[in-house]
């Protein structure tokens, strides 16, 4: 019984310390964030005239429309495709078949993102280069975008499928529907708050992905006016600047990932009520 | 008519799933083979053994492979005790209901979802400026450690409460302390879904650029301290081919490396995954 208490007073102090690391994680990136927070209004990050941070210029609103237009892009290929993919698993592809591409998705998601920043910058990047010059743009980075957060999407919508309890597509077949016809009535709509929760969360890692994009999309702080235009997202900038950042300018930085944090957990915090939603 | 637009549906449905999966592979394959194909030429024994000469162009990633180890050391040999003890407590000896392990979850739940460059930011503020651990191998596996505490903690978690109850009522009713049980029966009995995390943990660490780049820093020579700066294989890869001209060769003979030491972990963590839902199966 002592060792019991013993034992269970360490692991009391091993979870305390795992539960803290949020906090301090939260304490550190506002502890350097405040010398900007609480001198500049946060207007500064919306009306200033663009992102010159030496001459005290933060306007982030350019690279937050990079990370939101890669993102959104990203998610418009990889939904279409990864629910597909799950569907092939699940209804379409002969058994073995099936699991082996699984496996694959499984595999690839795997895949590092420094990899696919490689990859894009080797092969897609000079291919979309030579139709449309420069060829690092929106349109490499939501390519290299989609490939990382496929898997995931795929991956979630298969286990939400999967649970879909056998009985129902009983019904279906005895009700003699055809297979698109279980799939959109009874299939996807019995999976739906998993498939979403799973793309929310693929929208969350999109939003934070830093290496594949800062390697393929051109990094120019700008509004793009064609998917052929080099943008900088934020996570990217945090990446490009903080080697020399100083003062104003690296609280700037911790700001950025604050808010990169903020739209991170919003989303996060999403999916996980969505879950639940599925659960009552 | 109905029959035949039904069965027309039905058709182009499949086949643009078939489409679909197809689509995926075929790039699958091509990104595989083309890392294949650049990198194949440039490997060899030296290249594993050698230190880079000329910012990477010459030489091998010998003391990067020796800084990436050490740092995967650092993060594991940090998170795996506190991960587990995190993980014994929420699935062993506290209620699915009590306030505290509802706490400790949803931390890290939200913890597993902050984005890898701001875990740099925070190693950078935390481990190698405020502790004074500065760019170096130390502040980088620590800063790792955090970053896999959610997979960690997650994947132990759920491998203790797959455990049958009638271990945990065997042992009591035999009057073994729950210490006791819990290191003689409990664990033994989740060590593949332990093990099966931790390979999953592994690997998320190798692939790991970003929380990297401001905490482990760049430098590229031979570590000798755990308190000297270390190149990770992966930021070997991005300097390669960011800021060295006529870096590609040695690039994808390191990213073929990384991408072949991954997939081996991941196939071996998928196995030991798959023959546990078996043996499931089979009680």
């Amino acid at each position: 019984m002592q060792t019991d208490r013993l034992l269970v007073g360490f692991l009391r102090v091993g979870a305390m310390v795992s539960a803290l690391v949020m906090l301090l994680i939260l304490l550190f990136l506002l502890l350097e964030s405040w010398p900007v927070l609480s001198q500049l209004s946060l207007l500064r990050f919306v009306v200033d005239t663009s992102w010159h941070p030496l001459e005290g210029a933060y306007n982030l609103m350019p690279m937050l429309s990079g990370t939101l237009l890669a993102s959104l892009g990203a998610l418009l290929l990889a939904i279409p495709l990864g629910i597909a993919s799950a569907l092939f698993i699940v209804f379409f592809a002969p058994s073995y078949v099936a699991s082996l591409y699984r496996r694959f998705i499984e595999l690839f998601a795997g895949i590092p993102s420094v990899v696919f920043g490689f990859w894009g910058l080797t092969t897609l990047v000079p291919l979309i280069g030579e139709w449309q010059p420069p060829g690092a743009s929106l349109l490499a980075g939501v390519t290299v975008l989609t490939l990382m957060v496929l898997p995931m999407v795929a991956l979630t919508a298969y286990t939400a499928l999967a649970a879909v309890p056998e009985e129902l597509f009983r019904n279906a077949a005895a009700l003699g529907l055809s297979r698109w016809g279980m799939v959109r009535g009874v299939a996807l709509p019995a999976a739906r708050t998993g498939i979403i929760a799973g793309i929310i969360l693929a929208a969350a890692r999109a939003l934070g992905e830093t290496m594949a994009v800062l390697m393929v999309a051109g990094n120019v702080v700008q509004y793009p006016e064609s998917v052929f235009d080099p943008i900088r997202t934020l996570a990217a900038n945090i990446a490009l600047e903080m080697a020399y950042a100083m003062g104003d300018h690296r609280a700037a930085l911790f700001v950025s990932g604050l808010l990169l944090m903020a739209l991170v957990m919003v989303l996060s915090g999403m999916a996980g009520l969505v879950e639940k939603q599925s659960h009552v | 008519m109905f029959e035949m637009m039904q069965r027309i549906r039905e058709l182009s449905v499949q086949s643009l799933v078939y489409l679909a999966a197809l689509l995926v592979s075929a790039i699958f394959i091509w990104i595989l083979s083309d890392l294949v194909r650049g990198g194949i030429a440039h490997l060899s024994w030296e290249f594993l053994t050698e230190s880079p000469r000329d910012a990477g162009r010459a030489g091998g990633i010998a003391s990067i492979l020796v800084s990436t180890i050490l740092i995967l050391l650092v993060a594991l040999v940090t998170a795996i005790p506190l991960a587990w003890a995190t993980a014994v407590l929420l699935a062993e000896f506290i209620p699915i209901t009590s306030l505290f392990g509802k706490v400790v979850r949803f931390s890290l739940y939200v913890l597993a979802g902050v984005p890898s460059i701001v875990f740099g930011l925070f190693g950078n503020a935390f481990f190698s400026i405020y502790l004074g651990l500065g760019f170096s191998i130390l502040s980088g596996g620590l800063t790792l450690a955090c970053m896999l505490l959610p997979i960690l903690t997650a994947t132990a978690e759920a491998g203790l409460r797959a455990v049958p109850d009638n271990y945990r009522l065997s042992s009591a009713a035999l009057g073994m302390t729950r210490t006791a049980a819990l290191i003689h029966l409990i664990v033994p009995a989740a060590a593949p879904a332990l093990v099966a995390g931790l390979l999953i943990g592994i690997g998320r660490a190798l692939a790991e650029t970003a929380a990297l780049l401001f905490t482990s820093g760049y430098v590229d020579r031979m570590p000798g301290s755990l308190l000297d700066s270390g190149r990770a294989l992966a930021l070997h890869i991005f300097d390669l081919s960011m800021n060295v001209p006529g870096g590609d060769a040695p690039a994808f003979a390191a990213a073929l490396i990384l991408v072949s030491l991954l997939l081996c972990i991941n196939i071996l963590a998928m196995k030991l995954a798959y023959d546990l839902q078996r043996r499931k199966m089979m009680i």
